[in-house]
This record gives structure tokens, C-alpha cells and sequence, in this order.
């Protein structure tokens, strides 16, 4: 070993969590961001062994090859009831799914609603982007007023397309939900604050809390046709106002909004 | 050997617990929701797993995720809730997983009925979900018999890592008839070493997957579990045989209509007409040897089914149309009667004269 190498810290690294593997992720897209804060949780609890992850159908649905752990891929809005499966079987084991909005707030609304008001002691990363990314860009239920999509050309019209659904707010109302928190991956001091509540979530989970979700605003460059810095002062300025910030629900501390 | 009187959801839901069950995902639906109580009674007595479900698609995917992890894992429903869980059949057969399904028929389409009916057959054994694949089908015709089929269902399924299907119908859920259950069963164990359940920081991680984007890959794939169903079919297929060594006319019918059927026969014999029964008790894979070497010496065959005509054409291809076949079907819950078929075999029989 040479000198210069002697006195070289190693300041960042790969979570073991995480393949060295190259993603099929669009370059600038969040989805990273989010793999990352995800590896690091398990890493810190140190449950990669015992953890068991559900990515569905959706831009995330090869995160199979992307997470260290056993991973499980789900037909289009069904994790939550697949990780049910999975955690009814082996409640010693981590479960978590990583699920888009498309999946999560429309196909899969019914799966969701359930495996959090029966309290499911499972942890979901809910990417909220606006769009059904995998497919080009068409309109999802979070899709905000007048955006536009592929299938909202002239823009989201509420009276025709409907409203969006604020899903943090509506699962927040369940008795069986333990923890749910809104966050963003638009800059440091966010990402860090994800960082905190996945982290949460998962220890929660282990402490047998019940149902947890952290939903994570993303951007979708591509499909918003923006380039990667204009898409996050997008998501600052249209979403965080729409989708704001914060704890929803909070077992163990009561949450005053 | 102890005998119960049970009913045949509920003896078959108590072979499942006995042949290793551990995992139950349901949903109400008449007439199979006596399979969901008992379990909901018997699984917490047992350190086992009951849960109702959202839905028939909630269900089926708890029974992907239990499948995942190599549990013995079991969902049952009827007519309507099949065609719900199709999605979720595919993907389980996509990801080679074992499980087992049950259906207890009623009338259909669309809401049909809640009486017994086999109009399912088509659905279970050509086109239970999108995609080239099959689940092995079992067709009891006794409560016994979904007793004993049900730890056979658990077995193959393990073995050959894909679902299995026991279809019966709404006539033996519902029906009581005495039946034993084995003293000491001894589970059979199988290799699990694919399974998902946390991989312990001893070994690779293990992914359980139904998507290849690449067509070679996934046509080789497919392929691939198509060499085992090859096998399935050669190793797997089972059928009773009713005096069918010396039948003129041979008749073919699975489930309950096989009793009548039989019943049928009996009436024939005793005016004088040969007939004898082939019945099928795996519909995937279908008999075919065992259909075409008890037909060898006949000169007609005739099916019946509570169908408007579904295994007919499989009896059809069985013997590559060398005979006539012969159809005699009801449906929409209606069960035909031995008279009833007794009359189609002394039409064949008079033809026959003539």
C-alpha cells in the first residue's frame, strides 16, 4: 500500500444492500436516490439476511436485481397483498415493497387501503412521481391539475379526469396504520429527512408496530420533459405545495397539524 | 381408523391442514365458504395462518407471497372468484411456485348460479390466466376423494413447483359422506432452496420473477417448463375404469357426474346394453391412455358433463376421433339423472342395432 493511499479515507461507499449493478433508470431520475436511502436503512439495522422485498409492476420492477436482499417481483398493484403473504408466513423477516403511484393509488388501491387498515406489519416505499413512468408518462391518480400527460393532453381537467388522491392524508385516517410520513428527494436536507423516516419505518417494523409507509415525491425527468435540475424545482414548486411535507401519523407520538 | 361424517368442503379443508397446510387466503363465495370457516376455526389451533382477504386478487397474491417463501399455502373459491384470481395464477405459474387452488363450481356465466356445475373445465385445464402454461387439475368424485387428492395436490405441486387445482363441484362441497383421515401423516418434504425467506447472509439472494424481457430467454424458459409438463403428462395422468373391459359403449365423466353416470351404467348392464366408465381423475393431465385403452374394443363412447360440452373435446382428441363420441350435457346447476343418461346410451345402443 502506497502513502497516498495510507492517508485516503474512505468517505462513501456502496450499502452493501445495494448490487453494483448498472440500473435501467433514466439518467437524473430519483429512483437511485430512494434504492440508496433503502440499502443504508438495512445496512444500519443490519437485517439484510432477514429482509424480504416486493417491487411490482412499474419502472421499479426490476429492482429485483438491484436490492442484496431476496426479492419478490409482484403483478401490477398487488405488493401489498404479495408482502402480506410473505409476512403472515415468516413474521420474523423484514418485508418491504416499492411501489409507484399508478400502482399503489390506482391499480393496486384496494390492496393498499387493506394491508394498512388491517395494520399489516409491513413497511411501504411509495414513490410518488405523477406519472405512470414505465409506460411514457401517462396520467396517474397523483397527477396534479392541469398537468400535463400522455393521456391528459390539454392538461389534467378535474371535472373529466378526476382529482388527485392524497394518499398519505387518506391512510393516515386507518386504525392499523402505525407510521406514515410524506418526504421529498428534491435536495440534502430532504433526502436526509427520507433517509430518517425509511429508517423509522423499517424499525418500526421490527418493533412490530404495524402498517408503515413513507411516501417519497419524486421526479420523472423523462416524462415530464424536464431536464434533472429543472425537474426538481418542479417537484419544490407544484408538488410540495399540492403533496405537503411531513408526519401523517405517528403511533407513539401524537401528531397536531 | 377413525370415521367422520363430514361435508366435502370441510373434510377437504381438515386434509389440507393434515397433508401441511400452513398458510389460508380466502374470500366468501358460495358454495365453498365452509372451506374459509373451518379454516378460520382450525388455523389459529395450529399455529397456522387464516386470513380473509380484500378480495379474490388480494387472496390469490398472499397466497404468491406465502408461496414465495416455501410455505404450503391453499385459497379455495368458486366460478366467479377463479376468473378474479386468473392474474395471480399466471404469475404464480410464471414464477414456478407451488400452491394449491380450489374450485368448487356453480353455474355460470357471469353470476350464474350457486348450484353444481362443471362449466369451469375449459377455464382449469386450457386458460387459467394469460400466458403458455398449466396448473395440474384434480377431479374428485367422493368426499374421500377430495380428502385424498388434496395431499397428492400439495405433493405435486412441490414437486413440480407449479399450482395444482383440486375442481370439484358445489354438489360434493356441499354433500356429507363418511370419510377417514390417515392416523399419522407424515408431510413429504421437498427441496425449498429456491424459496424467498430471507437468505440469512448465507447465500446468494433468491428472486422470484415471471418477467424476461428478452424473447429468446423467455421463450427458453417456457420451453423449459413445458419439458416438465411433458413429464406431468406422462407420470401424472390418473382415471378409474368401470366395467369398461368388455363395454360396447364407454362413457366419460369426472366429479359427481361420474356418479350418476355410474349409476347409469349399473341400469344399463341390467338391460342387458355393455356399458362401462372411464373417470377421469386428473383433467390436467388428461388421461389419454387410459381413455383410449378402455375404449379400444367399444364402438362408441359418450360424455357427460354439467356442461354444455367442454371434456368432450379432450375425450375427442384421446382417441383422435377413431369412434364416435357422443355428447349428453346440463347445466346452469342442473345435475342430470341416471334415467336421463340412460336414455342417450340406449339411443347409441339402438343406433348400434340397427
Amino acid at each position: 500500500m502506497s502513502n497516498t493511499e495510507k492517508k485516503m479515507k474512505k468517505v462513501f461507499s456502496r450499502p452493501n444492500a445495494l448490487a453494483d449493478v448498472p440500473t435501467h433508470y433514466c439518467p437524473g431520475c430519483t429512483h437511485g436516490i430512494v434504492h440508496r436511502l433503502i440499502a443504508e436503512a438495512i445496512d444500519e439495522l443490519d437485517c439484510l439476511g432477514d429482509t424480504i422485498g416486493v417491487c411490482p409492476v412499474g419502472c421499479s420492477v426490476m429492482a429485483y436485481d438491484y436490492f442484496n436482499c431476496d426479492m419478490i417481483q409482484a403483478p401490477h398493484g398487488r405488493a401489498p397483498a404479495v408482502a402480506t403473504g410473505v409476512k403472515r408466513a415468516k413474521p420474523d423477516n423484514i418485508v418491504f415493497t416499492y411501489q409507484g403511484d399508478g400502482d399503489l393509488a390506482a391499480i393496486g388501491t384496494g390492496e393498499t387501503v387493506h394491508a394498512a387498515t388491517r395494520g399489516e406489519n409491513i413497511t411501504i416505499i411509495f414513490i410518488n412521481n405523477t406519472t405512470y413512468g414505465m409506460t411514457g408518462g401517462q396520467m396517474a391518480p397523483t397527477t396534479l391539475p392541469g398537468q400535463v400527460t400522455q393521456t391528459t393532453p390539454y392538461g389534467r381537467d378535474t371535472d373529466t379526469a378526476g382529482h388527485p388522491i392524497r394518499v398519505s392524508e387518506m391512510l393516515a385516517t386507518l386504525d392499523g396504520v402505525a407510521y406514515v410520513e410524506r418526504v421529498a428527494v428534491d435536495s440534502i436536507k430532504n433526502i436526509n429527512r427520507a433517509k430518517k423516516a425509511i429508517k423509522k419505518a423499517f424499525e418500526y417494523q421490527t418493533q412490530k408496530k404495524g402498517f408503515t409507509i413513507i411516501e417519497v415525491l419524486s421526479t420523472c425527468p423523462t416524462n415530464w420533459g424536464l431536464d434533472p435540475v429543472k425537474a426538481l424545482k418542479w417537484l419544490e414548486e407544484n408538488m410540495v405545495p399540492y403533496y405537503p411535507l411531513g408526519v401523517y401519523k405517528d403511533k407513539e407520538v401524537a401528531v397536531n397539524e | 381408523m377413525e370415521r367422520n361424517l363430514m361435508k366435502g368442503n370441510e373434510a377437504l379443508a381438515e386434509a389440507a391442514i393434515r397433508a401441511g397446510c400452513k398458510c389460508f387466503f380466502g374470500y366468501p363465495i358460495t358454495p365453498q365458504t365452509e372451506i374459509s370457516a373451518y379454516m378460520a376455526k382450525r388455523m389459529p389451533k395450529i399455529g397456522g395462518v387464516f386470513l380473509q382477504a380484500e378480495s379474490e386478487i388480494g387472496a390469490i397474491n398472499m397466497v404468491l407471497g406465502a408461496a414465495s417463501t416455501g410455505t404450503r399455502v391453499m385459497t379455495s373459491s368458486s366460478s366467479p372468484g377463479i376468473s378474479l384470481k386468473a392474474e395471480g395464477i399466471s404469475y404464480i405459474a410464471g414464477s414456478d411456485l407451488p400452491c394449491v387452488i380450489i374450485n368448487v363450481q356453480r353455474g355460470g356465466p357471469g353470476l350464474g348460479g350457486i348450484q353444481p356445475s362443471q362449466a369451469d373445465y375449459w377455464q382449469a385445464t386450457k386458460a387459467l390466466g394469460h400466458g403458455d402454461f398449466h396448473v395440474m387439475v384434480f377431479a374428485p368424485s367422493t368426499v374421500q376423494e377430495m380428502v385424498d387428492l388434496v395431499t397428492k395436490a400439495f405433493d405435486l405441486a412441490d414437486k413440480y413447483r407449479m399450482p395444482t387445482m383440486i375442481l370439484a363441484d358445489g354438489l360434493l362441497g356441499q354433500m356429507m359422506e363418511p370419510v377417514t383421515f390417515p392416523d399419522e401423516q407424515s408431510i413429504n418434504e421437498y427441496d425449498k432452496t429456491w424459496a424467498a425467506d430471507g437468505h440469512k447472509n448465507s447465500r446468494e439472494h433468491n428472486i422470484i420473477n415471471s418477467l424476461i424481457l428478452s424473447p429468446d430467454d423467455l421463450e427458453k424458459s417456457v420451453q423449459e417448463r413445458f419439458k416438465r409438463y411433458d413429464r406431468i403428462a406422462k407420470e401424472e395422468a390418473m382415471a378409474q375404469c368401470y366395467l369398461t373391459d368388455d363395454a360396447d359403449i364407454v362413457l366419460v365423466a369426472y366429479g359427481a357426474t361420474a356418479r350418476v353416470t355410474q349409476s347409469a351404467v349399473d341400469l344399463a348392464r341390467e338391460k342387458g346394453i355393455k356399458a362401462g366408465l372411464v373417470r377421469p381423475q386428473t383433467l390436467w393431465p388428461f388421461p389419454v391412455e387410459q381413455i383410449r385403452t378402455a375404449s379400444e374394443n367399444a364402438s362408441s363412447l359418450l360424455c357427460v358433463e354439467m356442461s354444455m360440452g367442454q371434456m368432450v373435446d379432450d375425450v375427442k382428441l384421446a382417441i383422435n376421433c377413431s369412434k364416435p363420441v357422443h355428447f349428453y350435457g346440463r347445466t346452469g346447476g342442473v345435475i342430470p339423472t341416471p334415467a336421463q343418461i340412460l336414455t342417450e346410451i340406449e339411443k347409441i345402443a339402438g343406433g348400434a342395432k340397427e
